[in-house]
């Protein structure tokens, strides 16, 4: 054991990117099985009958054993668990036990209407977040404009314990039912997407804010900014140069810690608007006991959590080298 | 913002409370003929589908809506803290396992989590809480983890491991206590964020099922009539907002006072104003830099500090000047007022600041601003931390020519380069490119000391550059600051604590004392000609200064003084071997004693020490 990790120790002195990237990839890799077997016992651990629970009380016992049969229920589990493994490998996911339709298909469909109101939500989070942080964090360090940072700490306070459903709610109820302003639910063109990407974005949006404002203060406080203010350089390159740089790490972060949580928040919003996404068809599949779709719609969202948290940290390594070699 | 907290949470615990006896009956009571009704006088928030009273229903749900929120999160609080507090007290290889597990349940969102073992354990306010409890546990786990951490490195934990304590004794008597103030904060800004998810599950169809209800239900069931009466699905959405909030903000009420547990001691009282300075130099056409009575004020918690209290000082172009005391005698202050630097807060006074021939106090703030830029550069003590961790060194190199001078890019990294050879750093154009981290302590000062002569400036002030380094590489730093001194004939005010690196290097050395200086005389008269008891101690407290090697330097016995201290006189008052009763009713004035030496005490030590003059000398060549 010891020789291996000091084996390890040297290669990752030699080749920190190498071996970075391969803890990583295992570390995803891990992580990814654990979402595939978790939504395969998620159908066989369901209490009752989960064929019977979908086609109803009534159902003929010969349609339910059919059924069962092609869900390949009625074999070993070993021997269940490698045949989804292998459909899985050939993106099958098995047909809908409601609508008889193939899962593949509907995911096909509805994944891209998802990414399509998370993908906006989280880059407004970014774009609203990190400059407003910032420019918060220079205005009030040091105990100045006392009352900004109050109503700053209220507003980001309550708006960050909004859930987002329930602003979904409140939006789709004083903008769209009072107001008219926009359209209350469905895809029907860009108008639609603001309601959405506002509910997703808010909370987050938020929480990132009182992180970055509270960074911005711990890094203008640093030795190296008092070593910069002494180059008296002009006040944007000192704070874009020397201080947004060092708050990034920890805000993308935090940021790449808010990505699943939206990614999650998109099931909620999604029933609210009945947004064609994901999101709603597991919401309502829950309801109608469709557990092939249940399973479908846990692996997308879990892989996708999976994959953005990967990226992130991949970024993150880019834009600051020393984490490489800090964890290594 | 307490009370407040407060206020709502008691309402909340009121209404779970009485909400259920006072309004159960009315939330039950179906009316046929009053179906899906909107606001009214009877119904302020209307009827849901079987004509019941909504307001009721909301409020009759308070205690159905916080009982799962508190029990999940209390559930999952204690499955985490048991998984992060064992994490400290088993072995090494267990541990690393057992952190892995809590990384691998962190990578998911636990609404998502929630979802699946709510889905797994059935719909239903039993499962919801179950799976709440399984989705918020990994947090507690790795806040426990994170902080058990920490304890686990303590003395005491070592201690207990040797005596052989038995790990659920270690965890119960000596891991928790440790952890649980922490932990208790963020317990109740989970109880908020269980609220709602909790209210989501419920909403999702995975909660409450009728016919019990909670607030989540009746927004999912508001929300299906919102194009028609919006307010059945707001008050609800209010209601989670409002709980979720109580709970938000007596958690940072909770962090607050935890922070605040240490208020530092009130001071009362002004300090006496001192004396006016009279030990003041003339202005000559040679000073570079000027200043009278410096001040600097620092506000500490709710009282006023006076680090700095009446500083004058005086340099001529390509002087090397020492500045002298122990940590916390004001010199570091001195230096960062001198040069516009002060924290955020601290203010600086003076009677009088000239630099580069222009009064400070009549410059406007572009020109004061223009004259630092080009005129006064800075090496600070820590090479560690005065570089920007993210910054190529040929970018902190250049900035600041490039911003002052215009100078394009190439030429500037020329002149870079030209600088670091000057520096004795060999491989300039891969030393351009790499990042601090990179290089060594020792590397990182020349660095620093090349970046403070790119511009060619006036004066450097050196912050104890050599503090952090080993005595090598002290060396090598000082002699590469006296050949910047000669080669561009720029003046240099030396920080530093260490009186023989002074007396070695500079002209003329000041001896800061309490936020004044108590001593101003030339370098080669430190050994044997300080008059200040003070001086005399620090001179002492070297042995290699001193001529007598027999006899054992008296220690510098004593504290500092208090800088938030208001005594009005000397402030060596408490360390003087020879204090007189004028010393503790007066501050001394530096005043002359010749030309080039002056002294700030009402009874300067004779001029000759216990050992001759003419052995000293030859003992110091």
């Amino acid at each position: 054991m010891a020789t291996v990790s000091a084996r390890i120790g040297a290669l990752s002195r030699r080749h920190p990117w190498a071996v970075f990237c391969c803890r990583r990839a295992v570390r995803l890799t891990v992580l990814l099985l654990l979402v595939v077997t978790a939504s395969f016992a998620m159908i066989r651990l369901v209490p009752g009958d989960p064929v019977r629970a979908a086609l109803g009380v009534d159902a003929p016992p010969d349609l339910v054993a059919a059924e069962r049969r092609n869900l390949g229920l009625d074999r070993e589990l070993t021997a269940q668990y490698w045949s989804y493994l292998r459909r899985l490998a050939h993106g099958d996911l098995g047909v809908s036990l409601v609508t008889g339709e193939p899962v593949t298909e509907l995911i096909r469909a509805r994944l891209p209407a998802t990414l399509r109101l998370a993908v906006p939500a989280f880059v407004c989070v970014l774009a609203v977040a990190l400059p407003g942080g910032m420019l918060a964090g220079i205005r009030t360090r040091g105990g100045r404009r006392p009352r900004t940072e109050l109503t700053l700490t209220v507003v980001t306070s309550v708006v960050a314990g909004v859930p987002d459903f329930v602003l979904a709610a409140g939006l789709t109820a004083g903008l769209a039912v009072g107001l008219r302003a926009f359209p209350v639910a469905g895809d029907l063109g860009p108008q639609s997407y603001v309601l959405p990407v506002l509910a997703l974005a808010l909370a987050p949006t938020a929480v990132l804010l009182r992180i970055v404002r509270v960074e911005t203060l711990r890094v203008l406080a640093m030795d190296h900014v008092r070593a910069a203010r002494a180059k008296r350089l002009p006040a944007a390159t000192l704070h874009l140069r020397h201080v947004a740089p060092n708050t990034l790490t920890a805000s993308l972060t935090v940021a790449g810690s808010l990505l699943p949580a939206l990614i999650a928040g998109t099931v909620l919003v999604e029933k609210v608007f009945a947004w064609p996404g994901i999101g709603s068809a597991m919401a309502q599949s829950v309801v109608a006991q469709d557990y092939a779709v249940v399973q479908a719609s846990v692996l997308v969202l879990g892989s996708a959590v999976l994959v953005a948290n990967f990226l992130v940290d991949l970024a993150l390594a880019l834009l600051d080298p020393r984490s490489v070699i800090r964890e290594t | 913002m307490g009370v407040t907290a407060l206020a709502m949470l008691a309402s909340l615990a009121v209404l779970a409370v009485v909400g259920p006896v006072l309004w159960g009956p009315a939330a039950d009571r179906p009316d046929p003929s009053a179906v899906l009704q909107g606001p009214t006088g009877g119904h302020p928030l209307g009827t849901d589908h079987l004509g019941r009273d909504l307001l009721a229903r909301l409020l009759a749900s308070t205690w159905s809506s916080l009982l799962p929120a508190v029990t999940a999160t209390l559930l999952g609080a204690a499955a985490g803290v048991t998984l992060g507090a064992l994490t400290a007290v088993v072995g090494g290889r267990t541990r690393r396992l057992l952190g892995a597990f809590i990384n691998l349940l962190l990578a998911f969102p636990a609404l998502l989590v929630a979802m699946f073992f709510a889905v797994l354990f059935g719909a239903g306010a039993r499962g919801a809480v179950f799976a709440l409890a399984v989705a918020c546990a990994p947090g507690f786990a790795r806040l426990t983890q994170t902080l058990a951490a920490g304890v686990a490195g303590t003395d005491f934990m070592a201690a207990a491991r040797v005596l052989g304590l038995r790990r659920h004794r270690l965890l119960r008597r000596h891991v928790l206590p440790h952890v649980a103030e922490p932990l208790l904060l963020n317990t109740t800004v989970a109880v908020g964020s269980a609220l709602v998810a909790l209210s989501g599950l419920s909403f999702l169809g995975l909660g409450a099922q009728p016919p019990s209800y909670d607030w989540g239900l009746l927004l999912s069931q508001g929300l299906d009539r919102v194009y028609t009466e919006p307010l059945p699905a707001v008050a609800p959405g209010i209601a989670i907002v409002y709980a979720g909030v109580a709970f938000q903000l007596l958690g940072e009420v909770l962090a607050k006072a935890a922070t605040r547990q240490h208020p530092p001691a009130r001071q009362t009282g002004e300090p006496a104003a001192s004396p006016a300075p009279t030990g003041r130099r003339p202005a000559g056409a040679d000073l570079l830099l000027e200043v009278a009575d410096l001040r600097v004020a620092l506000p500490a918690g709710d009282r006023t500090i006076r680090p700095v209290r009446g500083v004058s000082l005086a340099l001529r172009r390509g002087e090397m000047v020492g500045l002298v005391g122990e940590s916390g005698s004001g010199k570091s202050l001195t230096a960062l007022a001198l040069a516009d630097l002060l924290p955020d807060g601290a203010r600086a006074t003076w009677s009088a600041h000239r630099f580069l021939g222009a009064d400070v106090g009549s410059l406007t703030r572009r020109e004061r601003h223009r004259q630092l830029a080009t005129g006064m550069a800075m090496i600070f003590q820590n090479p560690a931390s005065a570089f920007n961790p993210a910054l190529r060194i040929e970018t902190q190199l250049t900035e600041a020519v490039r911003a002052h001078h215009g100078i394009p890019r190439e030429q500037a990294v020329e002149q870079a380069r030209v600088q670091l050879q000057r520096v004795a750093l060999p491989g300039e154009r891969r030393l351009l490119r790499s990042r601090p981290f990179q290089l060594s302590g020792g590397q990182r000062q020349r660095v620093a000391i090349a970046a403070a002569s790119m511009m060619r400036p006036d004066l450097v002030i050196a912050d104890e550059p050599t503090t952090a380094l080993d005595v090598t590489v002290q060396r090598q730093i000082m002699d590469l600051l006296r050949r910047v001194r000669r080669d561009d004939a720029t003046a240099i005010l030396f920080i530093s604590h260490d009186i023989a690196l002074v007396a070695d290097a500079c002209d003329r050395v000041l001896v800061m004392y309490g936020g004044t200086i108590v001593e101003s005389l030339p370098a080669r008269a430190l050994a044997d000609g300080a008059r200040h008891p003070y001086t005399r101690m620090l001179v002492a407290s070297v042995r290699g200064l001193t001529a007598d090697r027999e006899s054992s330097p008296p220690g510098l016995g004593g504290a500092p003084p208090d800088p938030g201290g208001t005594a009005p006189g000397c402030p060596f008052l408490d360390r003087c071997p020879q204090r007189l009763d004028r010393c503790a009713a007066e501050i001394p004035v530096l005043s002359a004693l010749d030309p080039h030496h002056e002294v700030a005490c009402w009874r300067p030590l004779p001029p000759t020490a216990s050992s001759g003059r003419p052995e000293t000398e030859e003992c110091d060549t």
